[in-house]
């Protein structure tokens, strides 16, 4: 008699529910290099999504994500990785996560496909699991036709790729991206982008994306933890940050630019400068007189506004106000 | 849909417990080698002194009036010694890229952001050092051993020298690892292969030199623990109950061995980190 039992159910290939909690969280931490302070009192929580560490050269965003990893033993403070104790759990938190770094980095003598299958098995996978998910993450990653040239022999753009598909062969619940478009061209960084936008929107991939590049992690990030002099400067959701930053004016006088920047600050507005003669104005909160008081203060200091035009808030803000440089 | 769309898909199957991963890099490592027809040559070369013995043993066994070749205790302790040779170009070949290379192509990260530890990182790194070591040591003396019983035809040669198999297991395993954690200690402590190689034959060269000068001046072998292939070769004496060639004690020799593993241990243990710290 054939058998006619009900052929057992499709899984969902992208579940939503990876982890609930917030990803990761920081508690007091500070880490040191020898005497120099790397992180001080740093607390943050990541929730899940992707999230965009921000911040100067120097601010920090690698130092927290190698003590994350426990690289680096903090010499106060805790962290939680996928609610799990970095300091107690930090096997159980390497085989569920994927980290990308910063630096060239691969292992010698391998091809991709042999590269990216080998860290699959270091990350637990079977070999044949890995190998045929070697293959697929390479074709993600747009690597598919290169996957067998030695890696040495790949190009910048193409190293940043192989970094992202070693990163994810093993699926993990979360992935530390750290400077993933550095050193590739504009087309290559876009498409880098759309992958680790594709990654946490469409593949559920919890991110944390650390980046000096303010564009990169406005398009793939939804939350954001911008860093500072080893410090969390602000944290919350991009959205957020952006509209409670009030109103910003695009602003340019004629002459004297300096002293009625010194003026405007005097009265309690924020400025920042930017290319081309025009500042950045903020006028906190919802007022709608914005103009009125800008084109008064003007008036009061007899200099000519030449230009004033509302402008959308953006993450160069948040980040200008959170570091300091407004 | 682009084609990236199609490419990734959640991993649903099972994943091996945490702890192996060494046991990954070994294989790895052992197959990178093997495939290298050149390295495949030195391993053969490096059994070429046991064919020789193997055909002395033959010839002593099946010839009466060659009865003066018959093997004796000391006969494995002098194949081991030849065997040195290959023991250093082995290392050499096998070692000195082993975490040098992984510095260079700054590798390290990516092996320590796995479920590995540092100690799971070096035991991987030293088993592949180890595996082949072994096949240039341990292995052939015993198949010196068992070919000595097959051509003999009967055991009374292993059963009146017992000692032998503790002898060469005991010895073997100093060899091994006197040479595979020094060169693994090297390789942590440079980028490039070529001068670990460098630093590894300049050691074990300058290091007999200085005893030797040291032994010239003074006309006394007491200083044979400076060297640590002198300090081995006393220590294989006293393993091998033979006399002991230098005028030094075989606990000194013991401890020279043991500190210069211990020291080789403690360097990889501070270099192998997923964080390079420079203060």
């Amino acid at each position: 008699m054939p058998d006619i039992s009900p052929a057992p159910p499709v899984q969902d290939p992208f579940p939503p529910d990876r982890f609930a909690g917030p990803v990761v969280q920081a508690d007091q931490l500070d880490v040191r290099y020898g005497k120099n302070v790397a992180l001080n009192n740093v607390t943050a929580v990541f929730p899940t999504g992707a999230v965009g560490l921000l911040g100067p050269n120097g601010a920090g965003k690698s130092t927290l994500l190698k003590s994350l990893l426990g690289f680096l033993v903090p010499v106060k403070g805790s962290m939680k990785v996928l609610g799990l104790d970095v300091a107690s759990s930090a096997l159980e938190i390497r085989e569920r996560i994927g980290y990308m770094p910063e630096s060239d980095a691969h292992i010698p003598g391998m091809n991709a496909v042999t590269f990216v299958a080998y860290c699959g098995q270091l990350s637990g996978l079977p070999a044949v699991d890995a190998m045929q998910r070697a293959h697929e993450v390479l074709y993600y990653v747009g690597l598919g036709e290169a996957r067998y040239r030695n890696i040495e022999t790949y190009s910048t753009g193409m190293k940043q790729r192989i970094k992202l598909a070693q990163a994810i062969v093993h699926d993990p619940d979360l992935l530390f991206l750290d400077e993933p478009t550095n050193g590739m061209d504009p087309k290559g960084r876009e498409e880098m982008l759309e992958l680790i936008h594709d990654l946490a929107h469409n593949k559920n991939v919890n991110l944390i994306l650390s980046s000096h590049l303010l564009p990169d992690v406005e398009y793939t990030c939804d939350h954001v933890v911008v860093m500072d002099k080893g410090t969390v400067s602000t944290c919350g959701p991009i959205a957020a940050l952006k509209g409670s930053h009030g109103t910003v004016y695009e602003l340019r006088v004629k002459g004297e630019q300096d002293r009625f920047i010194e003026v405007l600050r005097a009265a309690g507005y924020e400025v920042a400068d930017t290319d081309e003669d025009v500042m950045r104005v903020f006028v906190p909160g919802g007022s709608h007189h914005g103009p009125k008081e800008l084109f008064a203060l003007a008036s009061r200091q007899q200099i000519q506004v030449r230009h004033l035009r509302l402008s959308m808030p953006t993450l160069e803000d948040v980040f200008a106000k959170a570091v300091g440089e407004a | 849909m682009p084609i990236h769309d199609q490419g990734y898909r959640r991993y649903l199957g099972t994943r091996s417990a945490i702890g192996g991963s060494w046991q990954v890099m070994t294989r790895a490592g052992v197959m990178a080698l093997i495939s290298k027809r050149q390295f495949i040559g030195l391993m053969l070369f490096a059994w070429a002194p046991f064919v020789v013995r193997a055909v002395q043993i033959y010839v002593s066994a099946t010839f009466t009036q060659a009865s003066f070749l018959a093997p004796k205790g000391e006969t494995f302790r002098e194949f081991l010694d030849q065997q040195g040779a290959f023991v250093f170009f082995v290392t050499i070949w096998v070692g000195a890229g082993l975490i040098a290379n992984d510095r260079r192509a700054n590798a390290l990260q990516l092996y320590l952001s796995k479920p590995m530890t540092s100690a799971e990182y070096i035991a991987g790194k030293l088993t592949i050092l180890l595996v082949f070591l072994v096949g240039v040591t341990f292995l052939p003396a015993m198949m010196l051993l068992l070919t000595q019983a097959m051509f003999a035809g009967s055991l009374t040669f292993i059963a009146n020298n017992l000692y032998l198999l503790p002898a060469i297991t005991l010895f073997s395993i100093a060899q091994v690892l006197l040479a595979a954690t020094t060169m693994l200690a090297l390789s942590s402590l440079s980028k490039s292969s070529r001068f670990v190689a460098v630093m590894y034959t300049g050691l074990f060269f300058f290091t007999t030199a200085l005893f030797n000068a040291l032994r010239g001046i003074t006309g006394r072998s007491s200083f044979a623990w400076l060297s640590p292939s002198a300090s081995l070769e006393q220590l294989g004496d006293v393993i091998f109950r033979l006399e002991p060639r230098y005028q030094l004690s075989p606990a000194i020799a013991g401890l020279a061995v043991v500190v210069m593993i211990a020291g080789s241990i403690w360097i990889l243990t501070r270099k192998v980190r997923g964080v390079e710290i420079v203060t």
